[in-house]
């Protein structure tokens, strides 16, 4: 399988007051044609700003994308004029959001906003585009959709909403979809719809799903390959059921831990001791050493490599690297 | 797949009135306001008694008529007449109709230059925004009615026919009227470009001007109006005090400004009330009116800047 988007040394940073902000600091990996790829990790991570380097939403003084490449399907994504950009976002890559709420523009009724896009890239009439429109609701498996194409967001549940934006996001056909926690604020009964229709749509056109969530359940659920953050940085990646059965990374055990499991209630749900670091203030180090339960001096002054180990499987932990770790 | 069955969907749609459109909400609320549905009727009325009224009157052409001069108020001439016999009634309604035209024709060019500057200058920001907001910044620092009686005394200086002069009062009304708008829309885009939704347009790959007039505009709507209504009052007020002094429009064209210019004599003061009272009033009802009216849209379309 080709790769659709081959993300590669990706730093983006934020400069404030205090410093900068490595928000995402060297990260690689890649999306593979028809593969859903799941990025996980605690909120602060870094998860949703990777997904905006991709969609060059990262822009104005203060954040900026300092360097690595973005390839989408060949292409390099961050050489691109605004322009050549455009005609990419909502047509060739689609991205929708956590708020399905607050993702609609208030006063635009949703027939309109799912005709845009279709009017700016696949060149549509007005009359064409509606048609479609109300297709595309029917498709994400709302009834009533001529009634629904002229209500306005606030009429509709966040659910619906929800499967709007999926309409919207799947109108011209993309290659790669990006959704960014797009179940966290939905209700467990809807976010399990939603989720099946994201699988349905990727069986059906082969697009590639970048899905970021922090939630392993929706990871066991939906991922081919899981990529786990921590700080900015990826700090494990592999195949989801070797990764699932074998984590190696004490971060990424240490989430699969404190995930709740039937049948074998625990007497206290397992949860990492600690936060996540201030990215402001971080000394060449393995990010989780305070955190970590296996945590050796080496640890403390010297960040470990993303290392294969094993089938597909990539960690960045001084625990397998013991032949190398006697510096 | 799962399917919202067609029930759940008409349940929900039906608990909030099939299509609620904000503007039905937004108009259901403010006829809930009683004093600013009063303030609408007074402004209706008065645009309709200017416009409509003199349509009744048998005093239209205005002949100058020595034997009625300033005759006080009679069944004849309800509202007396003035010092070349004119029915007073007559020219407060004629007067209104050039200083509603004013205050309406200023504030439509001010609103049209002040939101599209400030859209371009919230919507750009950079150096375009710069420029244009230390423009506006310095049309703000000088206070507006020394600056109209600036323009209007080079406009007498110039010897501008005084059929010209009502434009041309305009145009100046909308050059001190457009900054403060400007200020304000530019602060409106500023925070709606921050806004979730604008992202998620960029991210659909609209265009900018698709951006600007079928998302941002919209959005924009409910303050504009809000600005523009108020901004009618402020219009009127500031042609009638210039017009007061003779810098704005001036006679044979009545407005309620140059009208109230009879006030000055003390003879026509005293003992000629009715020369006076009439325009004085109108701008007043009229001016407060439309405050009533413009806060009353304000808390109906936007309520957060309420002070
Ligand atoms: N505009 C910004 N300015 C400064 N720091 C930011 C900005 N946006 C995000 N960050 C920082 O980047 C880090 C990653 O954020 P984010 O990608 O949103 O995390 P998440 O994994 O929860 O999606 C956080 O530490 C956050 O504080
Ligand atoms: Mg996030």
């Amino acid at each position: 399988m080709n790769s659709i988007l081959d993300i590669e040394h990706l730093r983006t940073h934020f400069k404030t007051d205090d410093g900068t902000v490595r928000a995402v600091d060297d990260v690689s990996f890649q999306v593979r044609q028809g593969e859903i790829v799941c990025i996980v990790g605690e909120s602060g991570s870094g998860k949703s700003i990777t997904a905006m380097s991709v969609m060059g939403l990262v822009e104005g003084p203060a954040g900026r994308v300092v360097g690595g490449n973005i390839r989408f399907d060949g292409e390099e994504l961050l050489k691109l004029s605004r322009n050549e950009l455009r005609t990419i976002r909502g047509n060739e890559i689609a991205m929708i959001f956590q708020e399905p709420m607050t993702s609609l523009n208030p006063v635009l009724k949703i027939g309109e906003q799912l005709m845009e896009p279709l009017i700016e890239h696949r060149k549509l009439n007005k009359k064409a585009a509606r048609k479609r429109a109300i297709e595309l609701i029917n498709e994400v498996g709302i009834s009533r959709a001529e009634q629904i194409a002229d209500s306005y967001p606030h009429e509709l549940s966040g659910g619906m909403l929800q499967r709007i934006m999926i309409a919207i996001a799947i109108s011209c056909g993309p290659k790669l979809l990006i959704a960014d926690e797009p179940t966290t604020a939905l209700d467990v009964t809807i976010q399990a719809q939603i989720l099946d229709m994201l699988r349905k749509f990727k069986e059906e056109s082969n697009m590639s799903i970048l899905l970021i969530t922090h939630d392993l359940g929706v990871v066991a659920e939906m991922a081919d390959y899981v990529v786990v953050m921590y700080a900015g940085k990826v700090v494990e990646e592999g195949e989801v059921v070797a990764l699932f059965e074998n984590p190696k990374h004490p971060y990424t055990q240490g989430l699969l831990k404190s995930k709740p499991i039937i049948n074998q209630r625990q007497e206290e749900l397992y949860s990492i001791p600690g936060q996540v670091p201030n990215p402001l203030e971080l000394v060449p180090s393995c990010y989780f050493h305070e955190r970590c339960a296996h945590c050796m001096e080496i640890c403390k002054t010297t960040q470990p490599a993303l290392k294969e180990v094993g089938n597909q499987q990539k960690v960045a932990c001084w625990l397998y690297e013991e032949a190398t770790a006697n510096v | 797949m799962s399917t919202i069955n067609g029930e759940a969907t008409k349940a929900y749609l039906s608990k909030k009135s099939v299509h609620t459109s904000l503007w039905r909400q937004s108009l259901r609320r403010l006829l809930k306001n009683k004093l600013a549905v009063f303030g609408f009727v007074v402004v209706a009325f008065m645009f309709a008694a200017c416009f409509i009224g003199p349509l009744f009157s048998p005093y239209t052409d205005n002949k100058i008529n020595m034997a009625f001069m300033n005759k006080p108020p009679s069944l004849k001439h309800w509202l007396g007449t003035d010092v070349l016999g004119r029915d007073v009634l007559t020219r407060v309604l004629q007067a209104g109709r050039i200083s509603l035209t004013v205050g309406l024709a200023s504030m439509v060019l001010s609103v049209f230059i002040g939101s599209l500057l400030g859209i371009i200058a919230g919507y750009y920001r950079g150096i375009v925004d710069q420029v244009i907001m230390r423009i506006a910044d310095l049309l703000l620092t000088i206070p507006s009615l020394p600056l109209l009686f600036i323009f209007g005394a080079l406009l007498s200086e110039w010897k501008v026919p005084t059929d010209y002069r009502m434009y041309i009062v305009m145009l100046m009304l909308s050059i001190v009227g457009w900054p403060g708008l400007a200020r304000m829309v530019r602060g409106q885009m500023l925070s709606l470009r921050e806004r979730e939704f604008m992202q998620a347009a960029i991210v659909l790959g609209l265009r900018d001007r698709r951006k600007l007039f079928n998302h941002l505009l919209p959005n924009l709507v409910p303050l504009l109006i809000v600005i523009a209504t108020l901004n009618i009052g402020g219009a009127i007020l500031s042609e009638s005090v210039l017009s007061y002094f003779g810098l704005g429009v001036m006679a044979p064209t009545p407005t309620w400004g140059n009208m109230i210019d009879a006030a000055n004599n003390m003879i026509d003061f005293q003992e000629h009330p009715w020369l006076w009272i009439p325009p004085g009033f109108s701008i007043f009802a009229t001016v407060i009116a439309i405050n009533i009216f413009g806060d009353g849209l304000r808390d109906v379309l936007d309520p957060k800047q309420k002070r």
